[in-house]
Parts: C-alpha cells; structure tokens; sequence
C-alpha cells in the first residue's frame, strides 16, 4: 500500500491490524510486569 | 508582637514567612493590575492563544494534582484498604486546597469573572464540555469541603456536626469518584474539538482517557510527594499511626502508580497506532513525545517498580517527583507546547512574566493555607476525642 489509503476502509483495516497484533505483547508483557511487581506478596 | 516571641518558639522572619511574603506582595500588585488593566495589561495571550499557563498549569495541572483525594478515599472506603487511612485526610485537604486554587486561577483567566456563575443561571449549556467541566468542579469543591469539614470540626469541638459529615463519609466518596471520572476526562475532551491545533502525536479521540488515568497517577504520585513533605516539615504533628502507616502508603501507592503508568504507556502506544501516526516520531515532535513517554512514563514506572520490589522509600520518593514533572510537562504539552503547532514562531505563545507570577501566587497561597490548617487542626494525627472512631 505504501502508506498511501484510498478509502478509510482501508485505513481502518491497516491500523486494526497492527493494533490487534500489539495486545498480544501488551497483553503478555502487563502480565508478567504485574507478576515482577507484586511477586513478593505472592510469596 | 515579635518582642513576644519566645525562645523556644521560631520567629516569625522564617525563610519560608520571607518567600512567601515577598511572594503575596507581588501577588498583589498583578491582581491589581489584572483586575484594573484587563487581562492584555498581564499577560501574552491572543486570539490564537486565549488559553495559556493559567489554563494550562493552573487548572489542567492543578486539577490532575489535586487528584489524590478521591483516589485515596475510594482506595480506603470503597475498596476497603484501611491500612491507607491516615493518608485520607491529607489528601482531602491537598484536593481541597487544589480545586479551591483552581477556581481562584479561574478568576484571573476569564475576562468577566463575575459571569463564573452562568452557565449554570443563563443558559442550559447541557451538550457543552465546558459545562460539564463547570458543572463537576463547582460539585466536587463542595464534596471535598464537605469531606475536609470534619477536621475544623473536630477542631472548634462541634461534635454533632462533625458526626453528621462522618456519617455521609460513604456518599460523598461514591459522588467524589463519579464527579472525577466525569470533570477528569472532560478537561481532555475539551481538546477533542481542535483536532487540526493539536499536534496528531498528542491529539487522540482517547485523550479523556488519557487524561482521566494520568488524574490517576498525579494522585497517586502527589500522595506519596505530600506524605513525604509533611514528614520532613510536620513530623512533630504526626502521631504513631501516621507514622507507622507512611511507609505502606508509599509502597502500596508507589506499586499502584507503577502498574497504572505500564497501563497508559500501552494504551499510548495502542493511540499511535490506530492514529497511524508513526511516521511523526521521526520528527522534532517525536522526539519531545519520545521524551515524554519514554522519561516520564515508561521511566517511572520502572522506577516504581524497583522501588516497590527492592523496598526502597527515597527512590519512590524521587519518583513520585518525575511521575508528578511527567503530568506536568503532558499538560503543557497538550495546552501550550503542541498546541498551535503548525503556527510560526512569532505567533506562538510564552507567557508573560506575570502570568508566571500569578502561578507562583497561587501556589503559594495554597502552601500557606496548608500549613495554616496542618499546624492547627487534625490533619496528621487522630484528634483526642475520637481516636478510634474509623
């Protein structure tokens, strides 16, 4: 597409996409930042 | 009355006394000048930038600030974290003090103060922002007074009154919560009209979010900073239970503040991303934003973090002062700095000297008024009459 969008479906579709493939790390990496930061009253 | 001074007593020609004299003095000569030259005769502001650091640092930074006293009290009576309870009243008090400062900025910055009161008496208004801004302010400086009353009278021995405000303690927290979430991310949305003056790095249809969850932060942040300042300048004035407390409170509040500040950074990203709006990062904005995000949102909250696992006070302690330079350096962000931004230079807005002085005013006026009611009424220790009353 070379960053050009000929309809706002288009662009919809594109941002959609990077922003459902970026809540898997964020999903992933909330996860493991709560569990580094309340480790210790796990314990 | 200072040959009265006693020796055991500090004289009144205190470094502090002298500041904010000095500080009152000069104050007052802008009043004057404001409310007798209009506001072109103070400050720099124009048709293309009706809002400066009066609205900028004044009312956006001092909102998000004061917003420690429905963070702590929905923490400790709403979610039930009652080992938090001695930081309840000082941050009733900081929020009071806040929203009371704020609408005395007001004053400054509209050009007919006296017509504060009509959007509430002339017309409806009901589908403007700005209303419900008006509208949640006005009701949440009279759910914090009511909220803060139960410590001058505790201290005038007015018991029954007293009692009647404990009683409604629940209530005003539950209107306290909903009037936040309400005036928070209205102050956001009131950007949400200026799509083409915002800088696409900072305009996002999420900014009432953003700004609701950085009130979050500051709140956070500013109770950890307060409980800090108090300890150093108003130790003698804290009992046991304060003193034992202010260590939980600083870890508990620094882990929440942490986790709240990974929460906005991915939501930030999240922003970036649907905005498509990558491609701006390469720029001067980008990197200011870069420097934004990056020092003063991703930074602290790994600071936090340590902290909280290494159990380290003075590093939360110095981090709850970034968190706070970090909401301050947002609001300028979105109010001033990419504000406006495809405007050339000289057509942008600094502020004049005095509109800064004003600032330095009322901020001061709220350090004196703190420590007026710190040193007399029981803010940071349990009056005798009703220890154990919670």
């Amino acid at each position: 597409m070379d960053g050009v969008f000929y309809t706002l479906h288009d662009f919809m579709i594109h941002t959609e996409n990077i922003t459902y493939l970026l809540v898997i790390p964020a999903l992933l990496g909330i996860t493991v930042f709560w569990r580094l930061l309340a480790g210790k009253d796990d314990n | 009355m200072f040959e009265e001074t006693t020796p055991g007593r500090k004289s009144f020609f205190s470094l502090f006394n002298i500041c904010a004299g000095i500080i009152v003095v000069i104050g007052l000569y802008i009043t004057y000048l404001r409310f007798t030259g209009g506001l072109e005769a103070v400050t720099n502001l124009s048709d293309y930038n009706p809002w400066g650091i009066w609205i900028g640092f004044d009312l956006l930074v001092g909102v998000a600030l004061a917003a420690g006293g429905y963070v702590t009290s929905a923490a400790v009576y709403i979610f039930g974290m009652k080992r938090y309870h001695s930081a309840v009243r000082p941050a009733i008090l900081t929020g009071f003090l806040g929203y009371a400062l704020v609408v005395l900025a007001l004053h400054y910055d509209v050009g007919r103060p006296w017509r504060l009161p009509y959007p509430f008496i002339m017309q409806q208004g009901t589908t403007s922002v700005l209303f419900e801004v008006a509208a949640c302010v006005a009701l949440y400086l009279t759910v914090l007074f009511i909220e803060f009353s139960s410590a001058p009278l505790e201290w005038l021995g007015l018991k029954r009154a007293r009692n009647i405000v404990v009683k409604l303690t629940m209530v005003l927290t539950i209107l306290g919560v909903i009037l936040s979430t309400m005036h928070q991310s209205s102050l956001g949305a009131l950007f949400l009209i200026a799509p083409s003056k915002l800088h696409p790095l900072w305009y996002s249809p999420f900014i009432p979010v953003y700004f609701f969850i950085t009130s979050i932060i500051a709140g956070l942040s500013m109770v950890i900073f307060e409980s800090t300042l108090s300890y150093r300048f108003f130790k003698h004035k804290m009992d046991e239970v304060h003193l034992q407390e202010k260590n939980d409170i600083a870890l508990g509040f620094g882990k929440a503040a942490s986790f709240v500040l990974a929460g906005y950074f991915i939501i930030k990203i999240f922003g970036l991303s649907s905005g498509n709006n990558w491609h701006y990062l390469k720029t001067d904005y980008g990197t200011w934003y870069l420097v934004e995000l990056l020092g003063f949102v991703a930074l602290p909250s790994f600071l936090y973090a340590i902290g909280v696992r290494v159990k380290s006070l003075n590093l939360i302690k110095w981090t709850s002062v970034l968190a706070i330079l970090g909401i301050i350096l947002n609001r300028f962000n979105v109010c001033l700095i990419a504000f406006n931004w495809h405007l050339p230079s000289s057509e942008r807005y600094f502020p004049h000297w005095m509109e800064i002085g004003i600032s330095v005013f009322i901020v001061t006026l709220g350090l004196i008024a703190f420590r007026f009611i710190v040193t007399r009424m029981p803010i940071l220790y349990e009056h005798p009459d009703y220890k154990d009353a919670h």
